[in-house]
């Protein structure tokens, strides 16, 4: 009976929109989903991007003062002379209020143009990105799909297995590798492996390539990168595959616990089958969402892994440039970030409103 | 209509009913060590941490003298744990390292529970404009690099006071949270009671603060433990990038000072980098432990087949 209730006005009610409404298509569009949805996204990047370049102005010391202030002990330059000589080299007009230097930075940008980077003088901001970025977005997302993996058949075995010592043993794993955030396990390899015990040659180790390595597609260029990659990949796996394996976990279990499942096993459709097809397929649904934001974390998530590892991706790099305040190159860095980060979040949405299409009519 | 409108009374009494407050307190303790033996270690865990971190410095001498001779030096009868870059004693710090770092990391829970509890429901109960200005600017906060935010605002405030530090940790540390307590008190106000209470025309804030928020505790409190390992490691980070006045003593500050002077290098560095490594290590584990725990006692469904 209720469900007779339930169906009817759901059947009905398709029928009474085309009735009533016959709006123009630009209103249809304006009013779509993905349309605000991807108009919210631009407005948080312009927002983001915006606030990064008044913050990064605002952190304490800026590279012209500290060039200004070295001329002038170094050399005995009067501080104008000092001045004309940071301004010819960092292409930056010292004086200029800061709201027109964020006019012409956004000028710039809307050509497509990152500018040049301040402390590495004569190179652009967008070749030092596209010099650095592949070895991060190699490494980390190798790293991601790898965790992904493993940690989803982790955590299926593990919803399978309950009670178990064999679940008891990969939960207390879970739970101890995702307590150790990524850069103290960088640290803690180094030192007991790395230098107490001297099993990993990690000097031997640092570099995205072994130096007089070409570039080129063989079997050896693609031998040294993943050993050189190998010991950031293995930081970035054990340290976020306990997510995935506890999320799975209760996915599963949820899955497990669905009408068509005990309807499957009672049609006596092989266990086996049962857990890969019927479960699996539908436990696994939540974590791809999962997947996707993650995968917008790919570029900033190297930031302190790198450095201690010296592995020569945009996570080094961002790291220096924070040091020595190079402003184009951080604003070029972090509007990669930002970018990766909304545009993987509007992924993860869009994707889940196609799994779900009661998020896509908005809320109620 | 009329059970309807009566509900909420009957759920209100049970709720706040005085006499029946000590059974169930007694018996979800008996639950707790019953059912949860990792949960009842990693309470323990965490109350030998904070003792340690409280008491402990009280049987410690205030000055912790250079040894001279023995730079990272391993464990002997004088210094259990060794020394470090300056031949001082390595156990000493870690008694005295962890007071502060506990203390700001539960206020800034304590700040950042309370911003993003009140704004997330405010946010779902309201709706319409507010909501969509909470959910931009959590948008927005999330999306900012949060170690850029942190440098920023440590070097705006002098970073001596440590309720500055869990301030500014609490203003980056909101917005998941608030995000998961808007979607919460969603699903929860389309329940009966809230309805009922709702046409009675009791207000917002009355319904937020009577009838909400205290069906959604054991959420709250499961997020306050999280929010607190989420502050644990933002200080690790401001200490290692150098972000915070680095004077005193503190774990986070050991291992800065650890990889600052070399110990990645040093093969006898080991149990000066390890020590506060583990000590950190240990302390989230038990508070991840903690929280874990705390959803099985309140969500009994996940512990059953």
């Amino acid at each position: 009976m209720a469900d007779i209730a339930n169906v009817a006005p759901a059947t009905a009610m398709p029928v009474e929109h085309v009735q009533d409404e016959a709006p123009p298509w630009y209103t249809r569009i304006l009013g779509s989903f993905i349309f605000r949805r991807v108009l919210r996204a631009f407005l948080t990047i312009f927002f983001v991007s915006t606030l990064t370049f008044f913050l990064i102005r605002l952190l304490p010391g800026s590279p012209i003062e500290v060039y200004i202030n070295q001329q002038i002990s170094q050399f005995g330059y009067t501080y104008e002379e000092a001045r004309n000589q940071a301004e010819a080299l960092y292409a930056i007009d010292v004086d200029k209020p800061m709201f027109l230097q964020y006019l012409d930075y956004l000028n710039n940008l809307a050509h497509g143009d990152l500018g040049m980077s301040l402390t590495a003088s004569g190179t652009s901001v967008a070749s030092i990105i596209n010099s650095r970025i592949w070895w991060t977005v190699f490494s980390v997302g190798t790293a991601l799909l790898l965790s992904f993996a493993l940690g989803a058949l982790l955590g299926m075995v593990m919803a399978y297995k309950r009670n178990t010592w064999f679940e008891g043993a990969l939960s207390g794993f879970a739970s101890i590798t995702h307590s150790i955030p990524n850069y103290l396990l960088a640290i803690l390899i180094i030192v007991t492996f790395g230098v107490r015990l001297g099993w990993i040659p990690f000097t031997e180790m640092r570099g995205a390539t072994s130096s007089g390595q070409p570039v080129e597609f063989s079997f050896a260029f693609i031998w040294d990168a993943i050993y050189h990659a190998s010991l950031p990949i293995a930081v970035y796996v054990l340290t976020t595959i306990g997510g995935w394996m506890l999320l799975m976990k209760s996915s599963t279990i949820s899955a497990l616990e669905e009408d068509f499942v005990t309807a499957a096993r009672a049609r006596g459709i092989p266990e086996w089958r049962v857990l890969s097809f019927y479960v699996g397929r539908n436990a696994i649904l939540p974590l791809f969402t999962q997947l996707t934001i993650s995968i917008g974390f790919v570029v900033g998530g190297s930031l302190l892994v790198e450095p201690i590892f010296q592995y020569e991706g945009i996570g080094q790099r961002l790291f220096e440039a924070i040091r020595r305040r190079d402003y184009t190159l951080l604003q070029g860095i972090f509007l990669m970030i930002t970018i990766s980060v909304v545009v993987a979040n509007l992924l993860a949405d869009l994707l889940y409103s196609r799994l779900d299409p009661r998020i896509r009519s908005g809320k109620n | 209509m009329n059970q309807a409108v009566l509900s909420p009374e009957i759920q209100g009494a049970n709720d706040s009913g005085e006499l029946s407050e000590p059974v169930t307190q007694r018996s979800y303790w008996h639950n707790f060590v019953a059912n949860n033996k990792v949960g009842t270690a990693a309470l323990i865990v965490l109350a030998a941490i904070l003792l340690l971190a409280t008491i402990g410095p009280f049987f410690m001498a205030d000055s912790n003298p250079s040894d001279g001779r023995d730079v990272f030096a391993s464990p002997s009868r004088e210094h259990w744990l060794g020394t470090d870059y300056m031949a001082r004693d390595t156990w000493h710090q870690i008694v005295r390292g962890g007071g502060s770092l506990l203390v700001v990391a539960a206020a800034a829970a304590i700040m950042s529970t309370a911003i993003s509890v009140v704004f997330g429901a405010l946010a779902a109960m309201i709706g319409g404009k507010f909501d969509a200005t909470v959910l931009t600017i959590t948008d927005v906060v999330l999306t900012v690099p949060p170690i850029i935010l942190l440098g920023v605002l440590a070097a705006f405030v002098r970073l001596n006071s440590a309720w500055l530090l869990a301030l500014i940790l609490a203003v980056t540390g909101w917005p998941t949270l608030l995000l998961a307590v808007r979607s919460q008190v969603l699903s929860l106000k389309e329940r009966e009671y809230i309805e009922a209470a709702r046409m009675l025309d009791l207000g917002t804030t009355r319904i937020l603060f009577r009838e909400v928020l205290p069906n959604m505790m054991s959420y709250i409190v499961i997020n306050f433990v999280s929010g607190m390992t989420g502050a644990i490691y933002g200080q690790v980070i401001l200490y290692f990038l150098g972000l915070v006045s680095l004077a005193g003593n503190n774990w986070g500050l050991m291992i800065q000072q650890g990889y600052a002077q070399g110990a990645l290098n040093n093969r006898d560095a080991l149990w000066y980098v390890m020590s506060p490594i583990f000590m950190i290590c240990v302390l989230q584990l038990s508070l991840v432990l903690i929280s874990r725990s705390l959803e099985d006692v309140f969500n009994p469904r996940l512990r059953e087949s």
